[in-house]
């Protein structure tokens, strides 16, 4: 790649999280279109470091897109325009010179901001505390080969359990409605054999923490499955759905 | 008790509560326009004030009618109370946001478009049902809608309702399969069967009675 | 203060059973008594508070993640190892531990690898019980997949997200116990410090990390599962936040530092695209069991790889290593990319990349076939490069990866201060010189399920523990040290941001502490150290304020240990004059190349006490003893 770009940058900068944030205006010149998308941040925090300025912070870690940490609202689109890809993945080469690019956090009611652009997640935590999970403890389990599992079965529960909770489903709902996280979670246990023992508890306490943490409902709009950065489908809400009617009236 | 009343308020169960009701209006869709398609044949209206008559007079209509109307009071008040709690979930708005980039705007205008719907319900009712049932003046139902008929500002409006209507359903009704939890590959195209028969077929077979009034006579 | 490995008595494969029945128990009225504290949430964390907590302990979790599903373990790609021998093809418990002494270059302790293939088997079982979706077969029962420095097959894995199915099994489990209140879990807090109190681990020092309080957590044994030290080298394929302040820290109250110079270089990595590069991606070493690696038999062959004809390419794994292959372990194969391209082999812009190659594979079995196996890697290899790995071979370059030295520990995971275990890749233990693929899962996993829910109730049991209160000596005087640590960094108001001292300080490691070291190299390393840790003192810049959330004194709290963690390591590897599996001290090599290892002399465990910021740390040795499988050369021919 030859060349560099000049960005203009419009961030989102709140001190914490009783404060009143603001857009702040910044203009990079010199970003590479082979940096990523926190690169050309990082470029910017040194530079603000360096004139004795706060930097700008945000939620990374692995940078690989696995941990689900990174969490930008991109131009209007949660980890930016591509399809597939979180915000850390993200490459300024998907941009050109003369942009000019607005970062905002996550915005939904159970994702409070803490400064800048870092949210705090932990209702998807409690979520998975009240029932993410097969009540199994260490040790004492029959042996791994002991329930044969279809190849098919397997396959969907994986295609669900790939959900990285990064909570983009939730920032590109218009309702902030956590449905397609909650669903990946419930329809993978719903699939497995090892999660039937409690279905019917585990949906039930499941949704019932998403609304208490005041989570929207899910309109079907489907932006979360567009926007998910593991592609997870609309099809385990349906199968949430399901589970829950069967839970909650059978 | 404690079950269905945790379902009922819960998100999901709201949902499943705009599905039932959707799919339960939808029914009576299919039945509405079947009557209406009587006012096609050319006997000066005789077979359809036939079946109007029953329908005013007939004892075991008037609780199916009040289910009818609760079942239209329910989608519009649930609709309502899950709007505004949608809302709320997202107190501070994005300063930029694509939603066209994810989503349909069908998918995302529900709301309004049932809201014009349900505006358009309340003049419809007045138009015919109201006015035959509790201020009777002697026309019979085919003279009503003959009559209602002739303005074209009135058709007009009818036209935009059923569009609504259209783009209403567009999104209701494979919403609701999704709602229920029926989806799966091997019915995909069946639901979008179904789907296009309520989004399209029936609104545009609606949309051919106002036109036919005021181009026919 | 001698070293007390506290191996077992009796024959290898009854160690482990003779020593949970010799060790003491806690009974179960009394467990609640007791309160544990987790720090690090990852694999070995998370399963240790889960399985601690459902026997019955109080347990408090701290992470300086939001939540402990962010934990680096996710990372893992490839597969997790355990000797089911579902495939029939002749694996076996000893086979496990054979290959993993072996493949760790006999630089681990016999017994504590045996324990781990022995335990490895129940992980599997316990993972799946918790909804792991581990690939099938299509009969339904689980598949497995061969990995490097192994003749048999016995990965297990998900996709290419093994590490992330089992860490959110672990974090599951974890959950559960937070739902029932005996874990309470404190997300975003930075130990900081250990309290050691009488002689004993009873709490640690933690940095709020949203509002910049210091807090206090106190308890009757500290575990740390805070994972490795790899960013000491600023860019490697650990996440961002990983960092060593925690067992370091704790390095600094007394416990030892087991072989620091030991650290993994994984071959197949995305090389360095630019200088902002911030960290670098790895793509799973399971790519080596249907990719071919190359180089152009032409030095300095600029032609795009498709067009270098068959006879021109030099597949030099296969030519070297005939029956390994692309197969050879992660020290092997990184060190011959290294070689490949100091000779002038190299690929790409920078020279520093050798092709992994697909196009056989494709060929033979379909693109569809290679999708389904490994598809996000080359989604992965897509988005960071922007070119398609199905059409031309996608270039790699090895990276630094993972660290096998940590702190020492005994057969029961304590560390040289009583109270203090430690768990997973903050540990010493398992892997010796080298560290197998599938098997940092596998050594967390064992830690946290199956080892510490033992071990740590026999200390209990065999100790009296007197009251402790936060607002005790103890805590205070730890507590007013990382306070004053940070008005230190915050007052220093120099010119230069953190990153730019962390760059130059992995500059450094890499050149003369990473896949080749040398004498000369690492006397050079022991000057310039001290010299940038004096300027980072002098000059380094922290904008913000301490008392609320920033990243920057973050950062600069573990830089500032990473530059004295950086000097033991130098210290440790000029000391370690010989060559062994990831250390590869180029004095000491064989004729083809292989590291060249001096049993005679090197045959320990360096495991460091700290004397003192800028005084030369005190060297003890565990002499490493192998009755069952014997050191010879390493041979993957």
């Amino acid at each position: 790649m030859s060349g560099t770009m000049t960005i203009t940058l419009n961030v989102w900068r709140q001190s914490d999280r009783n404060s009143k944030g603001r857009f702040a205006r910044y203009t990079l010149p010199n970003v590479s279109p082979d940096m990523s998308f926190l690169e050309m941040l990082d470029l910017l925090n040194l530079d603000l470091v360096r004139k004795g300025e706060e930097a700008i912070a945000f939620d990374h870690d692995c940078r690989e897109g696995i941990c689900g940490t990174c969490s930008l609202y991109i131009n209007g689109r949660a980890h930016g325009p591509l399809r597939g890809v979180t915000a850390c993945q993200l490459h300024m080469r998907t941009f050109h010179d003369g942009d000019s690019i607005t970062i905002e956090p996550w915005r939904a009611k159970p994702f409070p901001v803490i400064k800048d652009l870092v949210v705090d997640r932990s209702a998807f935590d409690r979520i998975m505390a009240a029932g993410g999970f097969v009540s199994v403890r260490t040790g004492g389990v029959p042996d791994a080969n002991t329930i044969p599992i279809p190849k098919p079965v397997a396959e969907e529960a994986m295609d669900a359990a790939a959900c990285i909770g990064c909570g983009a489903c939730v920032a590109a709902c218009k309702n902030g409605s956590a449905m397609l996280f909650v669903a990946a979670k419930v329809s993978q246990l719903a699939l497995l054999p090892q999660g039937h023992a409690e279905r019917q508890q585990r949906v039930e306490a499941m949704v019932a923490r998403m609304d208490a943490e005041g989570f929207g409902a899910c309109s079907n709009t489907y932006a979360c499955e567009a926007e998910c950065p593991k592609k997870i489908s609309v099809t385990h809400i349906a199968r949430l759905n399901s589970e829950y009617l069967r839970a909650k009236l059978i | 008790m404690n079950k269905i009343a945790s379902f009922t308020t819960s998100s999901v169960g709201r949902k499943l509560l705009m599905g039932l009701t959707g799919f339960f209006l939808c029914s009576f869709l299919i039945v509405h326009l079947y009557l209406n398609l009587f006012l096609l044949k050319q006997d000066h209206g005789s077979t359809f004030d036939l079946y109007a008559d029953f329908m005013a007079t007939y004892p075991l209509i008037r609780p199916l009618e009040i289910v009818l109307f609760a079942g239209f009071l329910l989608h519009a008040f649930v609709g309502g109370w899950l709007w505004i709690s949608n809302r709320l979930a997202r107190p501070v708005r994005y300063a930029v946001n694509r939603p066209a980039e994810n989503s349909s705007l069908s998918s995302r205008t529900a709301f309004w478009t049932g809201t014009f719907v349900l505006i358009f319900l309340v003049i419809h009712v007045n138009t015919f049902f109201v006015s035959s049932r509790f201020f009777p003046d002697g026309l019979s139902m085919h003279e009503r809608v003959y009559e209602a008929f002739q303005s074209p500002l009135y058709v007009t409006f009818y036209l935009v309702a059923l569009a609504f209507l259209a783009y209403h359903l567009k999104h209701g009704v494979q919403s609701a399969f999704q709602t229920f939890g029926l989806r799966h590959k091997k019915y995909e195209t069946l639901i979008a069967a179904i789907a296009v028969l309520f989004w399209l077929i029936i609104p545009i077979a609606f949309a051919v009675l106002p036109l036919y009034f005021l181009l026919a006579h | 203060m001698t070293l007390d490995p506290k191996i077992p008595a009796g024959p290898i494969e009854q160690k482990w059973d003779n020593h949970r029945f010799a060790m003491k128990l806690v009974n179960p009225a009394n467990k609640r008594k007791y309160h544990i504290i987790v720090v690090g949430t990852g694999l070995a964390g998370a399963s240790a508070a889960a399985s601690l907590a459902e026997l019955g302990y109080r347990v408090t979790a701290l992470s300086y993640h939001e939540s402990p599903r962010r934990a680096h373990s996710i990372s893992a790609q490839g597969g997790i190892n355990a000797p089911k021998n579902y495939p029939n093809d002749g694996d076996s418990v000893y086979r496990l531990f054979y290959d993993t002494v072996k493949g760790g270059d006999y630089r681990a302790r016999e017994a504590n690898v045996y324990r781990l293939s022995q335990v490895s088997n129940a992980i599997i079982d316990q993972c799946v019980a918790q909804g792991v979706p581990f690939a099938r077969e299509y009969g339904g029962l689980l598949d497995n997949r061969s990995f490097g420095g192994a003749q048999v097959s016995r990965t297990f894995y998900a996709r290419g997200q093994t590490g992330q199915q089992l860490l959110l099994g672990a974090y599951s489990a974890m959950m559960r116990q937070v739902g029932l209140g005996t874990v309470k879990f404190y997300e975003r807090r930075e130990m900081l410090d250990l309290v050691v109190a009488d002689g004993k681990a009873r709490g640690v020092i933690a940095r709020n990390m949203v509002d910049g309080r210091l807090e206090s957590y106190e308890g009757d044994a500290v575990i740390l599962a805070t994972g490795g030290y790899g960013n000491v080298f600023f860019l490697s394929t650990n996440a961002k936040m990983c960092n060593a302040t925690a067992t370091w820290r704790a390095h600094k109250r007394g416990a030892f530092f087991g072989n620091p110079c030991f650290t993994q270089i994984h071959p197949t990595c995305i090389p360095v695209a630019s200088e902002h590069q911030s960290k670098l991606t790895l793509m799973s070493e399971s790519l080596r069991n249907d990719g071919r690696i190359w180089v152009p038999k032409a030095k300095a062959d600029k032609r795009a790889p498709n067009q270098i004809p068959e006879e021109e390419r030099d597949y030099y794994l296969e030519r070297l290593y005939p029956s390994f292959g692309n197969l050879v372990p992660r020290d092997v194969a990184s060190r011959r990319a290294k070689e490949m391209c100091d000779k002038g082999h190299g690929v790409g812009t920078t020279g520093l990349a050798v092709y992994l190659d697909f196009s056989e594979t494709i060929k033979r079995n379909g693109q569809a076939w290679v999708a389904e196996k490994y598809g996000n890697l080359f989604d992965m290899y897509k988005q960071i490069t922007g070119e398609d790995g199905y059409e031309s071979p996608m270039r790699i370059y090895p990276a630094v990866h993972y660290t096998m030295g940590g702190l020492w520990v005994d057969y029961n995971l304590m560390g040289t201060i009583p109270g203090l275990f430690v768990l997973g890749e903050a540990n010493f233990s398992d892997h010796g010189a080298n560290r197998l693929g599938a098997s940092a899962l596998m050594q967390g996993l064992a830690d946290g399920y199956f080892i510490i829910p033992y071990t740590i109730g026999d200390y209990l049991a065999s100790n009296k523990f007197q009251k402790i209160d936060a607002a005790g000596p103890a805590f205070k005087e730890a507590e007013a040290s990382v306070a004053d640590l940070t008005k230190k960094l915050i007052a220093v108001r120099g010119k230069t941001p953190v990153d730019v001292f962390h760059k130059e300080l992995g500059r450094i490691m890499w050149e003369y502490c990473g896949m080749g070291r040398n004498a000369a190299g690492l006397k050079k390393a022991l000057e310039l150290i001290p010299a940038l840790r004096e300027r980072f003192w002098e000059d380094v810049l922290i904008t913000g304020s301490p008392d609320s959330f920033n990243q920057e004194l973050e950062k600069a709290h573990r830089l500032a240990d990473f530059l004295e963690l950086a000097e033991l390591m130098v210290r440790d590897a000029l000391l370690r004059d010989e060559s062994c599996g990831g250390h590869f001290r180029e004095e000491h090599q064989t004729e083809e190349g292989e590291a060249k290892r001096n049993d005679a002399k090197f045959s320990f465990v360096a495991a460091w006490e700290f004397a003192g910021t800028n005084r030369t740390p005190k060297l003890h040795k565990e002499p490493l003893k192998f009755d069952y499988v014997k050191p010879s050369q390493r041979s993957y021919k």
